[in-house]
């Protein structure tokens, strides 16, 4: 028996360790279990088994009405935006090859914030209403993604990306976003700061099912390209020398993964605001599990990024309860020490 | 690397216009903005002083705006320069390095935790707090096998500041009032600050441009490199920590007075390089003066940008400082 599962068809090759399968089950278990857990706390507490008669239909009209129309829209949206950030750091750290980049650190979600921030500084009357839907809002953050995303790739271009210089000008701007974002937030009244500041700590309270059917084609649209540009990714983390060797469009590629790694951020931070440090831990562990060819660090990395999300959203509701802490709050909170242990045991640089 | 000015004397006389640049700019900071006051109404407010409402303007506001402009500017340029120095980094800067976000985070902790509302405490927290993040970087940027490389350092400055502002985000998202009390400090002001928080933490600047001058000549050696330095018989390890905590000085004592003020410190050095070449003798005195200069000229255009509103400075030296970063990012680091 060989120790691999081989895929391969004429634009794809897929190399899947049988160890990385099993582990991919187990997450998955993990995952459906901590999310049957999550549904059922809060300030009514629910047995699990209670949770899964409610899903399937049963149980009182009250906890039917707890589990599908509150809990269970944010938690999937907790997930949905954990995995995306999860694939949106792996895809980059492939690209930078730096496994301590992420899609915060470089700015794609600095823009996402001044864009949430001028929006509320835009469209909100002199009594501090709103004079359009807040449903754009998610439309704006991710549009300033993108444009952010754009940008960096824009300056970073000199005869080609480099990814040195992509990094150097991803955090040059991210300052610059946080620049901007206060700036708008003195501009405008404290009212609407306090409402930019929650979105802009990265928060899945208040989630509606029209946002988890927004962003679930979304996701799983781009992660299935992300899964088909594997390839090209394990040969960006290469060298560029060595991805020429073997005939690859480097520059080409770096343009297509650096565009799904902004689209994948830019659809989380658009609906989940600015949750810190997941782009960067996710991928990490998921390294640690299966090693780091992107056929199985991609679902893997997903996996722990809904897992790390949908943790830190329940810590984000029950702990200081009644009050909402923003999941970011805690994402960073375990992210950072992860960091810096990162960084006393990195080899290269 | 040869500056423009070559000899002694043309670093002498560039020096003395910088300090000439310096008073004027002062002087334009006292008369300029909202207020139109004159350069004569502005002499009588400290020769004949009667209580006007302008000659109150002058000495209450204008004057100790200014002069907390120059320090935190010559403060921050010093403390860029000498990180730049041991870090070997050109990008190093005392807000990339997570330093403002540290003693941001201090405050927010100050205000909504313990609810401090005194000057002084507020002074002293974010004065620890700067200090106590520069640290961390450091020690995180030098840790691990192949030593402090830049893009290490910056990824781990970078990264510090990511963590302290969520957490600051966090805080204030539970506490409203301190939310009010402390965003203007965040975004880096010189607008309505007291002259007696100057005073606080002049001491600890002044100590801080003394011990960088003292410190010039080592750390000259220590441009060549750690290797020749420690051949010419220099204690590289107590140069390097000697300079850390005059940055600790500089930069927390700035952030301490005007918040997280962008970029100066980055920008700066490489002007004065330009200028003046790599002798930290000229080097840090030149960073001094144009860095007072940057920051007093940022804060006069903050006035009048939104009139009759106002623009924190620290958003302005970001505006003016991304673009150099990019340059510098593009030209390309060592």
């Amino acid at each position: 028996m060989s120790k691999y599962v081989i895929l391969r068809k004429r634009h794809l090759s897929y190399l899947f360790d049988k160890k990385a399968l099993w582990v991919i089950t187990i997450l998955f278990v993990v995952l459906m279990f901590a999310a049957l857990v999550s549904m059922g706390m809060g300030q009514m507490a629910i047995h699990p088994l209670d949770v899964l008669k409610a899903l399937f239909g049963y149980g009182t009209e009250m906890e039917r009405l707890v589990v599908t129309s509150f809990r269970l829209p944010r938690i999937m949206l907790a997930i949905l935006a954990g995995a995306a950030l999860a694939v949106s750091g792996a895809i980059l750290q492939g690209i930078i090859r730096n496994p301590l980049a992420s899609p915060d650190i470089i700015g794609i979600t600095g823009g996402a914030s001044v864009a949430v921030v001028t929006f509320f500084t835009l469209f909100s009357d002199r009594s501090n209403a709103l004079t359009v839907s807040i449903n754009w809002l998610p439309l704006a953050a991710f549009l300033g993604a993108f444009l952010i995303g754009f940008l960096v790739y824009i300056l970073a271009w000199k005869e080609g990306v480099s990814p040195l210089r992509l990094v150097l000008i991803g955090i040059g701007l991210a300052a610059a976003m946080k620049a901007l974002t206060t700036l708008m937030m003195i501009l405008g009244p404290i009212y609407r700061a306090t409402e930019a500041n929650i979105w802009i700590t990265g928060s899945v309270h208040g989630t509606n099912w029209r946002e988890v059917l927004t962003l679930l084609p979304w996701v799983l649209a781009m992660g299935v390209l992300a899964l088909v540009r594997t390839r090209h990714l394990n040969v960006q983390e290469l060298g560029d020398e060595v991805g020429k060797g073997v005939g690859s469009a480097i520059q080409k590629e770096r343009l297509i993964l650096l565009t799904l790694s902004t689209a994948l951020a830019g659809g989380a931070v658009a609906f989940a605001g600015g949750i810190g440090f997941v782009g960067l831990m996710a991928p990490h562990m998921a390294r640690r599990l299966v090693g780091s060819a992107y056929g199985v660090l991609i679902p893997v990395s997903a996996l722990m990024g809904g897992l790390i999300v949908l943790l830190a959203d329940l810590a984000a509701r029950t702990l200081f309860a009644p009050l909402e802490v923003p999941a970011g709050v805690f994402t960073a909170a375990i992210g950072a020490p992860y960091f810096i242990y990162l960084l006393f045991r990195q080899r290269q640089h | 690397m040869p500056g423009i000015l070559q000899s002694q004397y043309s670093k002498c006389l560039g020096l003395f216009i910088a300090a000439v640049l310096v008073v004027i700019l002062i002087g334009c900071s006292i008369v300029y903005g909202l207020t139109e006051i004159s350069w004569g109404m502005a002499y009588e407010a400290f020769t004949q002083y009667n209580g006007s409402n302008e000659h109150i303007i002058v000495q209450q506001n204008r004057l100790p705006r200014a002069l907390i402009a120059a320090a935190v500017g010559a403060s921050l340029a010093v403390a860029g320069a000498l990180l730049q120095g041991i870090t070997r980094n050109p990008l190093a800067d005392p807000s990339i390095f997570g330093i403002n976000a540290g003693a941001g985070f201090a405050i927010v902790v100050a205000v909504s935790v313990f609810s401090t509302t005194s000057l002084t405490a507020f002074t002293w927290i974010a004065f620890a707090g700067a200090a106590f993040s520069a640290v961390v970087v450091y020690i995180l940027g030098s840790a691990g096998r192949d030593g402090l490389t830049p893009i290490k350092l910056t990824l781990a400055g970078a990264a510090m500041a990511a963590l302290f502002s969520s957490l600051t985000q966090g805080l204030l998202v539970l506490n409203e009032r301190a939310l009010e009390e402390v965003l203007f400090w965040l975004a880096g002001s010189v607008e309505g600050r007291k002259l007696e928080a100057l005073i606080t933490v002049l001491p600890y600047m002044l100590g801080g441009w003394t011990g960088a001058l003292l410190l010039a000549p080592k750390m000259n050696a220590l441009h060549l490199g750690d290797d020749v330095a420690r051949g010419l018989g220099q204690k590289v390890w107590l140069v390097k920590g000697m300079a850390v905590l005059l940055v600790v000085l500089l930069a927390g004592g700035s952030v301490a007075v005007a918040g997280p003020i962008l970029f100066v410190g980055l920008v700066i050095p490489h002007i004065a390089r330009g200028l003046v070449g790599v002798d930290y003798r000229w080097l840090l005195p030149y960073c001094a003066f144009l860095g007072a200069m940057l920051l007093l000229a940022a804060d006069i255009a903050a006035r009048y940008v939104i009139m009759p509103g106002e623009v924190p400075v620290g958003v302005m030296t970001a505006l003016i400082g991304t673009p150099f970063l990019i340059y510098l990012a593009r030209k390309g680091i060592r």
